[in-house]
């Protein structure tokens, strides 16, 4: 696609962007460091709650998207859309939804006290798992949908003149679909969890669930160790990429959740299977939409009492947001090769708060950090989006470049025309859906501000912190409502406006 | 006997009506224009697509409503008619049972039929290790399993060379001579239809001119057939 | 920026401090009505950017450090003497600091509903070895300060008991959060009977929305001091305007401004002026506080014995 050249840049660009805050974090060390049980023990835990998480998220997938691919009811498509909202929360957000939900004074503990059933605790390791899987359920669903979507109808009809019951037909029909997709599904999950902070920092319980992140966290903010910061760093960034090349290796071309409202193909199934199908949507969306209705109803009525600061925050965190979703598609298109998105993957491999201190240490001698931090924003909500906007892009961008490289060799199209005429509008729709995605992950991120910091020019997120850390906890519950309307409003425009004409 | 009488289904933005005279036993041609509802009258019959009206009886018995597999038909795809990640033999075998083990008997049984298409010494590989040809020689092999009284047939062979898309066609002819099968075969080449169908069927979108002899109807086209077939 | 001979005074602060809900911006425009400048706060991680900063630092004060890191502060050497008169503070210790100047004080304390929550524990013993099943949520000390305050009150408490009294008060804690905002969140959302908070915390209830339920659990084993600190940068462009603020922060103005501010009690003012619901405000009798080494000393070993405790 692009030219070479700029291929090549833009690998090196992103390459340089993540490994040279990290050399210049290890050049502030003072002496050298070594790991002890307790960085052991965070490691061999991060590890192990990325694994379940990613494990239980992809199972418990299987039946949603087999229930979504073959049942059609109305509203069917606005379900498999807001599929994308867990994705897209801010983490604070999320808990709090959670926790109205199966806190100890959630709805679920009020129903089973009434029962008389006891209570049950989200807190500890069980909270993380629920945690993560509410994040990523709609993600594997997403990719799994893919995967029945694309089945070949001839095989489906096949199985169907053959009198396939439900067993053979998920032993010939779904079961080898699901082998190639439920790896990689599951691999890009790992990762995801492997960098979870903020989530096993609450429900995590204490520090049986201490993660690598955590450990960062500790050794710049508080031991001022950065030689273990960088080390720690570098560990988490090794344990992601080799998670995240398992992952390449086992991705086909399935696109993260492309392709969702073909065609649908009728499935004939007997009364107990629909009912099935049924009763399996109405349990995972009430899972999936229940924590975000409550906050919704008990957060709502505030939004119009904020004060104006939160609204002008929220303004500039918009306008970041879409800053940072035109820096990740610019940079994205020329990374669109199998190395690119290796590269790309980086950005949810490198541990934020080694990235900021090191961009801090490298701007330092040059400018006031403070001056540039809404940039410095922009680009790390840019990368750290970068690797699923490619995971997103890069099958559409191959099966394009394959379909039409002779003729547009032929027209004798050059880089620019072949952009303009043939990948841009080929491309509209992953495009729509991956800048949906970027511009709400942008939304809910704080950013690199631990450093840089922003008085004046909070963003929405850090205004609800400070709403927080000034004891107005219900203010904050409507900023993270506004937050929570911003981010999928955003999501929703752009995908819309990739399925436009498209 | 098949009876076609008043078939309509309704897709998005065009209504099929097929009305035909009672088919007997013998090989049909199905040509027209894509689009025309070739693809959506196979899947009609085969069970994949509802009704809005009409019925379909095989025998004086009304198999509208059955469930694909209950009805006495047994289909072939333009592609995908074989699990690419069977061996040969278990993709036959699945027109038998879906259990993992075969007795001695089926396993007897599926060695014949690959033997009648030529493959008995194919049966332990994958379909990507076979030739096109081979390919559908064996989705054909499961054909004869199932045994059907009805055979579809939608573009299997189209992708094959002239030699081997002839083969596959005497040995259709062969077989459903054998077994008195009713084969109806969409295609796109009127010389498919010369070489082994006794009857074509015209279908011009959404609606069908009954069966008439193959070469009569060859030799002297209406208006729309020569305007489908072109300059010969 | 109108005039471009005005002095700027550059303070690292943290975000809450110079939010619109703390007490920085009413500081600034007090500060400015004085002294012909303009008081420019840089908010983010105030020591941890002072220390990547070194000698090159942008500030020239730098306020709301806490006691726990003023011996990695004073390592770095950038700090001056403040030179004010420390007689003026009220503190309930003696402090005699001649780097780190505090401006506020309050201790950390566990806060409870009373209205929901009969049989509140009297005393920290009581509420270790109570068979009650309280639940608490408190912060880590690995990445919070009350949370390491906590360990530093547990050990100052407990001493060489204070493994078992954390293996004690393990089952009875709901779970341990990054930061204060989350705790005091999930505390408010009514998901535990208490949380680890400060004594002063029922203020900002009582004044700002009249709710008197809120209330502090006072020990007589005592409670553990916690101090927010200023401090002039040796490199400091403008040496005489830093001083000035240094010594602006002692006066009744600045101090004035911290109670319904910074919702903790003025370093400097006697209690006798402080805003009426701060007078009526249960405050402990005994406080209890490590000096700067004695905390490094015992950090380490008591987040392990933390750690250990709560990982059974």
């Amino acid at each position: 696609m692009a030219p070479r050249s700029i291929q090549i840049t833009a690998c090196i660009a992103v390459s340089a962007f993540v490994f040279l805050p990290i050399i210049f974090v290890w050049r502030e060390a003072t002496h050298s460091t070594s790991f002890g049980s307790p960085e052991w023990s965070a490691l061999r835990f991060t590890i192990k709650q990325a694994f379940f998480s990613a494990f239980l998220s992809v199972i418990l997938a299987v039946p949603l998207a087999r229930a979504l691919a073959r049942t059609e009811f109305r509203g069917r498509n606005l379900v498999v859309m807001l599929l994308g909202a867990p994705f897209i929360l801010p983490v604070i957000v999320a808990v709090l939804g959670l926790i109205a939900v199966f806190g100890q004074n959630g709805v679920l503990n009020g129903i089973l006290m009434f029962l008389g059933l006891g209570k049950i605790s989200i807190y500890g390791f069980q909270g993380v798992l629920l945690a993560h899987v509410f994040f990523n359920l709609p993600l594997a669903t997403r990719m799994l949908l893919f995967g029945w979507q694309s089945l070949p109808n001839e095989r489906i009809r096949l199985g169907q003149s053959l009198g396939f019951g439900a067993w053979p037909r998920f032993r010939f029909i779904e079961f080898p679909m699901l082998c190639k997709i439920a790896p990689s599904a599951f691999a890009i999950i790992f990762v995801i969890c492997l960098s979870s902070f903020a989530v096993a920092l609450t429900l995590g319980g204490g520090p049986k669930s201490t993660t690598i992140e955590l450990a960062i966290y500790q050794a710049i903010r508080f031991d001022f160790d950065f030689a273990a910061a960088a080390l720690l760093g570098l560990m988490q960034l090794t344990l992601s990429m080799t998670a995240a090349l398992t992952a390449l290796s086992f991705a086909q071309n399935d696109v993260m959740g492309l392709g969702l409202d073909r065609p649908f193909v009728a499935v004939s199934r007997c009364l107990g299977e629909s009912m099935l199908d049924f009763v399996v949507i109405l349990f995972f969306v009430g899972f999936l939409f229940l924590p975000l209705l409550l906050l919704l109803v008990q957060g709502a009525s505030g939004i119009w009492d904020l004060p104006g600061s939160v609204w002008s925050a929220a303004l500039r965190s918009i306008l970041i947001a879409l800053g940072a979703t035109g820096i990740c598609l610019v940079v994205a298109l020329p990374l669109a090769t199998r190395v690119g998105e290796l590269v790309a993957t980086l950005g949810i491999a490198v541990s934020p708060l080694v990235l900021g201190t090191g961009l801090f240490l490298i701007v330092r001698p040059y400018v006031n950090p403070f001056d540039i931090a809404v940039i410095v924003t922009l680009c790390v909500n840019a990368l750290m989006s970068l690797p699923f906007v490619l995971r997103i892009l890069r099958p559409e961008v191959e099966t394009t470049q394959r379909n039409f490289a002779n003729l547009s060799e032929a027209l004798r199209l050059g880089p620019w025309a072949k952009l303009r005429w043939v990948l841009l509008p080929r491309l509209k729709r992953p495009i729509g859906f991956a800048a949906g995605l970027t511009a709400a992950l942008s939304m809910g991120d704080l950013g690199v501000i631990a450093l840089f910091g922003v008085a004046e020019k909070a963003t929405l997120p850090l205004k609800l912190y400070q709403l927080m850390g000034s004891y107005r906890m219900d203010e904050a519950a409507s900023a993270a409502i506004l937050l929570l309307c911003i981010s999928v409003g955003l999501f929703w425009i752009f995908e819309k406006w990739g399925q436009w004409y498209a | 006997m098949l009876e076609i009488s008043n078939l309509m289904a309704t897709n998005r933005d065009f209504t099929l009506l097929v009305d035909l005279p009672p088919l007997e036993p013998a090989i049909y041609a199905l040509i027209g224009p894509s689009g025309g509802g070739k693809s959506t009258l196979l899947a009609l019959l085969a069970g994949f697509q509802k009704l809005s009206s009409g019925q379909i009886l095989w025998s004086k018995r009304n198999i509208s409503n059955d469930p694909p597999a209950k009805r006495p038909i047994a289909i072939l795809f333009q592609e995908n008619n074989l699990f690419p990640h069977l061996s040969v033999e278990r993709n036959v075998a699945l027109a038998l049972t879906t259990q993992k083990n075969l007795s001695p008997q089926q396993k007897q049984t599926i060695n014949n039929a690959l033997d009648r298409v030529g493959l008995a010494k194919h049966a332990a590989k994958k379909p990507s290790a076979l030739s096109g040809g081979q390919q559908s020689r064996a989705a054909l092999a499961r054909v004869l399993l199932q045994d059907k009284p009805i055979l579809l047939l939608d573009e299997p062979f189209s992708a094959l060379g002239p030699a081997l898309k002839q083969d596959m066609l005497d040995l259709v002819s062969e077989i459903a001579a054998e077994k008195q099968t009713t084969v109806i075969m969409v295609t796109h080449d009127v010389l498919d239809a010369k070489r082994i169908a006794i009857k074509t069927i015209f279908m011009h979108t959404g609606f069908v001119e009954p069966p008439k002899e193959t070469a009569a109807l060859f030799s002297s086209p209406s208006e729309l057939l020569s305007a489908y077939l072109g300059k010969t | 920026m109108a005039f471009s001979d005005t002095d700027v005074l550059t303070v690292y602060a943290p975000d809450y401090f110079a939010s619109e809900w703390g007490p920085g911006p009413s500081i600034e425009a007090a500060f400015e009505k004085e002294c012909d400048c303009d008081l420019q706060f840089e908010t983010g991680d105030v020591l941890a950017r002072i220390i990547l900063e070194g000698s090159r630092t942008y500030a020239d004060v730098v306020i709301g450090l806490n006691t726990d890191v003023t011996k990695k502060a004073r390592e770095t050497d950038l700090f001056a003497p403040h030179g004010q008169d420390y007689s003026k503070l009220t503190l309930p210790i003696n402090w005699t600091d001649d780097v780190f100047l505090p401006f506020n004080y309050s201790h950390t304390a566990f806060i409870y509903n009373a209205e929901k929550l009969s049989n509140a524990p009297a005393s920290f013993e009581e509420l270790v070895s109570s068979k009650e099943k309280f639940s608490l949520v408190i912060q880590d000390p690995r990445s919070s300060i009350s949370g390491l305050a906590l360990i530093l009150w547990i050990k100052a408490v407990y001493g060489d008991r204070a493994e078992s009294a954390w293996e004690k008060l393990a089952p009875k804690i709901l779970t341990v959060t990054r930061g204060w905002s989350e705790s005091y969140g999930l505390f408010t959302e009514g998901e535990a009977d208490m949380v680890l908070s400060y004594t002063t915390s029922p203020a900002y209830h009582i004044v700002a929305e009249g709710d008197r339920t809120k209330k502090a659990l006072i020990f007589p084993e005592g409670h553990y001091l916690m101090m927010e600190l200023a401090a002039k940068l040796e490199g400091t462009d403008n040496p005489e305007l830093a001083d000035d603020f240094l010594a602006f922060i002692l006066t009744d103005t600045f101090q004035n401004l911290i109670p319904t501010g910074n919702w903790s009690l003025p370093a400097a003012l006697p209690k006798s002026e402080w805003p009426k619901d701060f007078k009526e405000l249960p405050l402990p009798s005994k406080v209890l506080f490590y000096s700067e080494d004695e905390a490094a000393s015992l950090r380490d070993e008591a987040i392990e014995e933390w750690r250990r405790a709560l990982s059974k």
